[in-house]
């Protein structure tokens, strides 16, 4: 193949005005860029939304306490709630895909880049409004601040009558825009991947990362919407008075609680398909082997995002559906742990026979597939209705999700970090800190959500300001909000490291893991237009294919 | 580095992806289906179960030339793109400028519904759960034909500016994609509110 | 991947041996939980006492083992794998590529498929034993209404209308005797939750949820709301009084009675009908009758008061009646300001309202 040489100016950054270069994060359409401010701003809101959940922690470490009265606690586990799901695991699952999509699928940028950068600022408006409650939520009546009203924002606890001012106000707005946000960001996603990768890549070719994401995407689509409708009828009934809740004139509660878990439950599915995703890259290259059982994992994905898609009132068992509905939700719940679980075998299956190196993202993988088993397993335990006629509304599910998503979400994510950090900065992350990091929140970890699922068992209910003496729920509660400073003090080591190894971490070079996506052939961190021609590839794992060019791929493919 | 090696492409087996822009509409096509279907399914859960107020049967009438217009317009517009793809840009003026008179008629008719179905029958959202669940939705889709009317007369306005080519046809044509669901939005809506809940 | 020197890799074997630590104290805090003091005081699912509990707790009991066992075996392939497929040595060669393999992934496929089944078939049977109970003749009916932030109770064909500490008789099998209960909401939602005696069931308003109990033994049975329904959603709490037939029926002959007047408390009695107090609360055979707040007409029969959130006691009456915010701080119930002759006068009297 002839080539040429084109010389191309170097821009040197270092010498442009701080001004200048702030000016160009904000006006970026670049995927990498744009990337970066939603992990950024998630890493922010990890923090503040930390600091809700501490405060709440306290409040229950003994009972009767009074650390915080109840109005600020029901706003804390309200804010908390929110804030985690919606401005830290979507943007920084949403910062990933952006940074990491067009890249795996040798792309220079994603399909609609001025599309991403609105998205970007929708959700990060979204955010801000949630949180200008604190200041703006008092209205007329002078009551109302931040919202308290839970996470789902059941009817008719929001109604104007039982929520006056602004609370639930602030909750439906800044959710609304975000919601937007989200399904901009969706559309993108899926035109990235369909219509933007590099010749070679069929569908059956690109890596796991692009085809979970895609599925989230789906998702994102299919799921945003009903949460948006919702928030719509519920306006309504608060400003135009309109009755899609109004049980006074007929309207009905639980059609709140079916749209909203329309939207809910697929949501946890978007939460924890793309780290799943993140498991599906990083246990292959440091086992050595290439993901066992690649057409399976994507079967079972699609059909985790259909099944999921049926499973909704499972979060509805206890309010009085007849049995059929039931026993139908029950199957469902139950029959979509066995794709689940399937992608759990295929990940062991790539273990094995392999060379496994322990570094800070294989720890952190083998931490999340250790409590994803346990997450699904209670998962399957709460699917039994009659099990969650007891469970529902208890600790025991708040220590299920919250295993789900810190055990198993929150250690992908960090995997995911350590992995990907010297692509985007150019410089490892300690090693040593990393390793730190791990222990010290897999022991806080545990120490917090394995004792909390004791309580819900012995009947202590969720969302309780305080609770009562002579249950048997005390020494749980203690043990549970000890552990809660010990994954403090692990995340507050994890933005040190962060921010440390900016500065001072050694060089990473463009491919410090020897890995095989298209990712690590481009300079660490990547060049603005990613790859100088764009790349042809014959398999899954091209650069295994270049380093191996004795026993590529593609001949077994 | 200052310089960077480009390859000349050789002759490589023809690598075709569907176009952005469909696959885009496509996929906000499918949100808003999803919007909508929430919209409807609260409509039907909530026939015949108002505590007061004016019924369906008592206040709707079919609207039938507002439908007739809107439906129309989906051939209109489906005439423009094809006669800007075949490079007759008069043509495409003309008949995208029917299809924005032919939606707005469109709203001009469901305004003067509402106009009567609020000062003559007393029906507005607040009245019961007809109210509520018949403004919302037919509210929905008025929203997202002004918002396509809107898009229509940018492209009316670039149109007369002689920027319109026969290039950007296929991007007309995938705005048109928009225009054709709130269309067949229209049909979902007049069966469940018009027929079934009458 | 760079060379290192070759050294114990102790992060592998750290791994497993963490893992294996935790399992055992969790297994210990399971034992210790299942053998833990059981009183009545401590709402455990594990120690049901009433026939919805006894089937859920079978059920569980299922659920546990399967779960149980699928988790050993996985894990121990987690282990297994993170031990024996550790890299040793710095240098060789990639280990053999292998893609998949058809066979192992119908295996998986099918055996958690047929654990799915059997745990639905187990399931559908306890949902259906539970939710489709029939009524049999010798059933206590009881309508519940929850309110921010307590219950109401009445017995519609016993004429009984109490609050907060639900009356209801034990339950021989032999002749079985439950109780069924018609939940509705006067606001938003709430859930009845005593787990010792069943699964919990919502009350939403504008819906009509049932459910019943039939407690074997009697004793005293905690439970609490458990569906946020506002500020003091934390102090909505639940009292089932399990009596013996005997005590139950005399029991409602006490709670039918109207409120005895007593010369005594005449003046406490003027206070509490004049003041707003009759707005919200019903005393019968008095003028008396608002709906908005617990009927006290046998406010003395009752251990707590404030829907357990406090001790029934003069003290505490007194301190409710002046400012419920310290004791529960957003209930509905208004702070009456009165003057300290006028609370004593008043709280003279609802003493007598036994």
């Amino acid at each position: 193949m002839a080539s040429e040489t084109i010389a191309l100016s170097v821009v040197n950054h270092g010498t442009r005005p701080i001004g200048d270069r702030l000016h160009d994060w904000v006006v970026t359409v670049d995927h990498k860029k744009l990337g970066i401010l939603y992990i950024l701003y998630a890493l922010m809101f990890l923090v503040i939304g930390g600091i809700e959940a501490t405060i709440m922690r306290i409040q229950l470490i003994v009972p009767h306490n009074h650390f915080v009265s109840p109005q600020v606690f029901n706003r804390m586990f309200t804010m908390h709630g929110t804030t985690m799901i919606f401005f830290v695991v979507m943007p920084v699952l949403f910062g990933f895909a952006n940074y990491l999509v067009p890249l795996m699928i040798g792309a220079r940028d994603m399909a609609f880049p001025r599309l991403n950068a609105f998205s970007f600022w929708l959700m990060a408006l979204g955010g801000f409004l949630l949180y200008f409650s604190f200041l703006g939520g008092s209205g007329l009546y002078g009551a109302g601040n931040a919202p308290d009203v839970g996470w789902w924002a059941y009817a008719p606890l929001t109604s104007r009558a039982f929520s006056p001012g602004h609370s639930s106000d602030y909750w439906t707005l800044a959710l609304l825009v975000s919601g937007f946000g989200s399904i901009g960001t969706a559309i993108n996603i899926i035109a990235t991947i369909l219509c933007m990768r590099c010749p070679g890549m069929t569908l059956g070719k690109m890596p796991l990362l692009a085809w979970l994401n895609l599925v989230m995407a789906g998702m994102v689509i299919l799921a945003m919407s009903p949460l948006t409708a919702a928030q719509i009828m519920l306006s309504i009934d608060r400003y135009l008075g309109g009755h899609f809740f109004d049980t006074q004139a007929g309207g009905s509660a639980t059609i709140w609680m079916h749209f909203f878990w329309i939207f809910g439950h697929p949501e946890v599915y978007v939460l924890v398909i793309p780290a799943f995703a993140f498991a599906s890259e990083i246990i292959p290259v440091f086992s050595r082997k290439p993901i066992f059982g690649y057409p399976v994992m994507v079967a079972a994905t699609v059909c985790i995002g259909f099944v999921s898609m049926s499973v909704w009132a499972h979060h509805m068992f206890t309010i009085g559906m007849n049995s059929y509905a039931n026993s139908f939700f029950a199957i469902t719940t139950m029959a979509v742990g066995v794709p689940t679980g399937i992608k759990i075998f295929n990940w062991i299956g790539t273990m094995w026979g392999g060379k496994i190196d322990f570094k800070t993202p294989m720890l952190f993988c083998i931490g999340f597939l250790f409590q994803f088993l346990i997450a699904g397993l209670t998962g399957i335990m709460l699917g039994t209705a009659p099990f969650d006629w007891q469970l529902s509304g208890s600790y025991f599910v708040v220590a299920h999700f919250h295993y789900m998503i810190v055990g198993g979400i929150l250690f992908a994510l960090f995997a995911a970090f350590y992995y990907w950090y010297p692509k985007i900065t150019g410089r490892m992350l300690n090693e040593s800190l990393g390793k730190l990091h791990f222990w010290l929140l897999l022991i806080g970890f545990h120490l917090t959500f394995d004792v909390m699922h004791i309580p819900g068992l012995l009947g202590m209910p969720r969302r309780i300001y305080t609770y009562e003496p002579g249950r048997g729920w005390e020494v749980w509660n203690l043990i549970t909000t000890i552990g809660t400073f010990i994954q403090g003090i692990a995340i507050l080591l994890f933005v040190a490291n962060l921010i440390f190894s900016y500065w001072k971490g050694p060089k990473a070079g463009n491919d410090p893991w020897d890995a095989w996506t298209l990712e690590w052939s481009v300079s660490s961190p990547p060049p603005p237009y990613n790859f100088a021609s764009i790349p042809t590839v014959a398999s899954r794992r091209p650069l295994w294919d270049i380093k191996h060019p004795e026993d590529p791929d593609w001949k077994y493919e | 580095m200052s310089s960077a090696a480009i390859t000349r492409p050789s002759i490589e087996p023809e690598w075709a992806l569907p176009s952005r822009g469909r696959v885009g509409m496509f996929s906000l096509i499918a949100a808003e289906a999803a919007i909508f279907t929430i919209f409807v399914v609260a409509y039907i859960f909530y026939i015949g179960k108002s505590l007061s107020g004016p019924l369906p049967k008592d206040v709707l009438e079919l609207p039938i030339f507002g439908t007739v217009c809107l439906l129309s317009s989906s051939l209109t517009i489906h005439l423009a793109v094809r006669a800007l793809r075949n490079a007759k840009v008069g043509a495409f003026g003309l008949w995208w400028f029917v299809t924005i008179a032919l939606g707005a008629i469109f709203l001009v008719v469901t305004g003067r519904e509402w106009q009567r179905l609020i000062f003559e029958k007393g029906l507005t959202v607040s009245t019961n759960l007809f109210g509520t669940t018949y403004y919302s939705l037919v509210g929905l889709h008025a929203f997202h034909v002004t918002a396509g009317l809107i898009f229509l007369a940018i492209g009316m306005i670039l149109t007369l500016l002689g920027k319109v080519k026969p290039e950007h046809s296929e991007r007309a044509d995938i705005f048109s994609l928009y225009w054709h669901f709130v269309d067949v939005v229209w049909v979902v809506v007049l069966t469940v509110v018009y027929v079934i809940g009458r | 991947m760079k060379a290192t020197a070759h050294k114990t890799d102790w992060g592998s074997v750290a791994g497993p041996v963490a893992g294996v630590f935790i399992l055992l104290a969790e297994v210990l805090l399971a034992a210790s939980l299942c053998s833990a003091a059981s009183g009545p005081a401590i709402p455990s699912i594990f120690k049901p006492e009433s026939t919805p509990a006894d089937s859920i707790y079978g059920l569980s009991v299922l659920v546990l083992a399967i779960t149980g066992l699928i988790f050993v075996i996985v894990f121990g392939l987690i282990a297994y794998a993170v031990i024996k497929f550790r890299r040793r040595s710095d240098d060789g060669p990639e280990p053999p590529q292998v893609y998949g393999s058809n066979q192992i992934e119908i295996a998986w496929t099918v055996i958690p498929v047929l654990i799915v089944l059997v745990l639905f078939m187990a399931t559908a049977r306890v949902i259906h034993a539970i939710q489709d109970a029939r009524k049999p003749d010798g059933a206590i009916e009881v309508t519940v209404i929850g309110h921010q932030f307590w219950w109401e109770f009445r017995y519609p064909e016993l004429g009984v209308v109490t609050a907060n500490e639900l009356h209801v008789p034990v339950s021989d099998p032999s002749r079985p005797t439950p109780t069924f209960l018609k939940l509705l909401s006067a606001d938003t939602d709430h859930s009845f939750w005593v787990p010792r005696l069943a699964g919990k069931t919502d009350l939403i308003p504008n819906r009509v949820n049932n459910m019943w109990i039939d407690p074997h033994e009697t004793g005293v049975y905690v439970g609490q709301c458990a569906q946020y329904c506002g500020m003091q959603h934390a102090k909505m709490l639940l009292r089932v009084y399990v009596d013996s037939r005997e005590q139950f029926d005399q029991w409602v002959q006490e709670e039918k009675k109207s409120a005895q007047s007593r010369d005594a408390v005449n003046e406490g009695r003027r206070i509490f009908e004049t003041t707003a107090c009759v707005n919200c609360h019903t005393v019968s055979g008095t003028v008396a009758d608002g709906r908005f707040g617990p009927d006290l007409t046998h406010l003395m029969s009752r251990d707590t008061i404030a829907s357990g959130a406090t001790p029934n006691t003069p003290e505490n009456l007194k301190t409710w009646i002046q400012d419920p915010d310290s004791i529960k701080p957003g209930s509905l119930m208004p702070a009456m300001k009165l003057n300290d002759h006028d609370l004593d006068a008043l709280t003279a009297y609802l003493e007598t309202l036994r």
